[in-house]
């Protein structure tokens, strides 16, 4: 029992960092209809920073903040110079994240080297909880409540407000939302920047777990992709339940038949796919 | 009319060039030339392939590079550990690359557009994963070593990289002419129908789905038909050429060279291959270099190498 728990917890946090990964993703896709190829990159990025920051200054927040600024800023440099004006053209778009990916994994190695690199965190998150004769580690259950309340906050400013209701205008139909006034160029902006930063600040905590490389990106960018496919392509709800199934599919496979973990994860989505082409809760 | 006829002119006269060039040019250049345009002609291969997707269909297949992969590992494990001959294994890597094809088709085309984009590539990232992990079969992260170039019972050997570089000539003038009349055949013309308006040849009572499918299997065995090639040229297959970068890698040479051109991939596809093998000599930042070639050629050249070709065929016919 305690195997499937312990199992089932791991799960949940792997799951939480692929929401981090997809909910980037599909909140990019939402608006510009482009599939990041560099959304994995944001996040190798962004834990590469955080990996500098704290290692200097020795602030776990500092590192995740400075992370978060940077490859929001990275994000949005790239929607304004190399993706804008070629929106509806999937094709070039993809051609050009991948273009970016690229690079940026390149630099990366020549930056910060290949050998695996990990954050140090503050020792109060070092530790392990013990509830009942099971020890969750402390940075795990961190993470998982911190990628909670970054849903619930999404979640809300998507519903709840004036600004994520422009968002979900633009979504919906990006010329009718030019029409009655609201600046869908900035929206796609805010929305690529924002996308980019949650990707950033999986990096971090990413960093923190299970150690970063050159070449980690296109590695997780496979599960981003089941994920959002799973949910749907623009949906953040679906995100969530895409990345719970993929991360415990994950998890359980790795610990039961190791050989086809790649496999267990697209399982699920060809079953999904084949009783509904456009994902859980994606809009046709 | 007449500026169709003009068309077809510069484009045999251009196909008639390129052809003496690739025959009597090599054994006057330096042989590792040879050798690479050699996976030039493979990969020109893939990339036709592919583009009959994505050109003609308007099926933007990017995980294609699967297929290539599948025909690759099958040559690789029958040759290095059955010991099938060159005929054999070829008919294996097709059989099994077009049945692979054929069972993941209905899946894929059940999502347009987008959806089918990403669900092509997450096939093409999970063999990938498949590949990798299971190593007992596939050799895992080492892949397979050990291919011997074929013995096609003539008296050249196919040792000779020269030898084999015309082997590999003759053989992708042939599949070139094939898929040309593939392209210009009812089938093709209908392929072309649906990349235009899916909705209009529907209503003029064309199974769609059907064409669609069947387009899906051809490309996908001529991949595993690259694939083949590409197993016996290289002596050594390894997951990557299934990654993420590899199957980007084909979409590359197809937009590159000019999507619908059929002839432009294959340009393409030797471009990339001479820049992957000419720029590693100099720097090791080949990725950095190869990331602003996917930047400027998405940004810069829409219409790829083979509309740049065109506008100049045209400006100096105004002349």
């Amino acid at each position: 029992m305690d195997f499937w728990i312990l199992q089932a917890f791991n799960g949940l946090t792997f799951a939480a960092l692929l929401f981090l990964l997809g909910g980037g993703l599909t909140l990019i896709f939402g608006v510009m209809r482009v599939v990041n190829i560099a959304q994995g990159t944001f996040y190798l990025v962004g834990g590469y920073i955080g990996y500098t920051v704290i290692s200097h200054s020795g602030n776990f927040y500092l590192g995740l903040v400075a992370s978060c600024a940077v490859i929001c800023l990275l994000g949005i440099a790239m929607e304004t110079f190399l993706l804008r004006d070629l929106v509806n053209d999937d094709l070039r778009m993809m051609l050009i994240t991948m273009g970016v990916a690229l690079f940026f994994q390149d630099l990366c190695l020549v930056v910060w080297g290949g050998n695996p690199l990990s954050i140090e965190v503050p020792k109060y998150l070092a530790g392990t909880i013990r509830i009942g004769r099971i020890n969750f580690s402390t940075l795990r259950t961190f993470m998982l409540g911190a990628a909670a309340l970054l849903y619930l906050a999404l979640w809300l400013f998507e519903k709840k407000t004036r600004v994520g209701a422009m968002v979900r205008a633009a979504v919906d139909n990006a010329e009718i939302a030019d029409g009655l006034g609201i600046n869908v160029v900035l929206v796609r902006m805010g929305v690529f920047g924002l996308g980019a930063l949650l990707a950033g600040f999986g990096g971090v905590f990413g960093c923190a777990f299970m150690a970063i490389y050159p070449g980690l990106d296109f590695e997780l960018l496979p599960y981003a992709f089941v994920v959002v496919i799973l949910g749907g392509l623009g949906s953040l709800p679906g995100a969530l339940c895409g990345a719970i199934i993929v991360g415990l599919a994950d998890n359980f496979s790795k610990a039961l038949i190791p050989e086809l973990s790649y496999f267990s994860v697209f399982a699920p989505m060809a079953i999904v796919l084949a009783w509904r082409p456009t994902g859980l809760m994606g809009k046709s | 009319m007449n500026d169709r006829a003009n068309n077809r002119r510069w484009a045999l006269l251009g196909m008639g060039i390129a052809l003496l060039v690739l025959i009597f040019l090599p054994p006057l250049l330096p042989p590792y030339v040879t050798v690479l345009l050699t996976q030039g002609l493979i990969y020109g291969i893939a990339a036709m392939s592919l583009d009959i997707l994505i050109g003609y269909t308007g099926l933007a297949a990017l995980g294609h590079a699967a297929f290539f992969a599948i025909g690759s590992y099958t040559a690789a494990i029958l040759i290095t550990r059955y010991h099938l001959g060159f005929g054999t294994g070829l008919i294996s890597s097709v059989g099994i690359a077009a049945v692979a094809a054929a069972a993941l088709g209905p899946l894929s085309l059940r999502a347009t557009r987008i959806y089918f984009l990403m669900i092509t590539l997450s096939i093409a990232m999970c063999l990938w994963g498949l590949i990798y992990r299971w190593s007992s079969f596939t050799g895992g992260d080492n892949g397979i070593s050990g291919i011997h170039r074929p013995d096609l019972g003539l008296p050249l050997s196919m040792s000779e990289d020269r030898f084999f570089y015309y082997f590999i000539l003759a053989v992708f003038i042939v599949i070139t002419m094939l898929i040309i009349r593939l392209i210009h055949s009812p089938f093709g013309k209908t392929l072309v129908g649906i990349r235009d308006s899916e909705s209009r040849m529907r209503v003029l009572g064309f199974n769609t789905w059907l064409h669609k499918y069947m387009a899906y299997i051809i490309a996908g065995a001529l991949a595993g038909f690259a694939g083949n090639l590409y197993a016996y040229y290289n002596g050594f297959v390894n997951a990557d050429i299934a990654n993420l970068p590899g199957c980007m890698k084909l979409v590359l040479m197809v937009s590159l060279g000019g999507k619908g051109t059929l002839l432009g991939p294959a340009i393409g596809a030797v471009i990339i291959t001479f820049l992957e093998n000419m720029v590693s000599v100099y720097t090791d930042r080949w990725l950095m270099v190869l990331g602003i070639v996917y930047i400027v050629t998405a940004r810069v050249m829409p219409g790829g190498i083979m509309a740049i070709l065109k506008q100049l065929g045209r400006s100096t016919k105004t002349l």
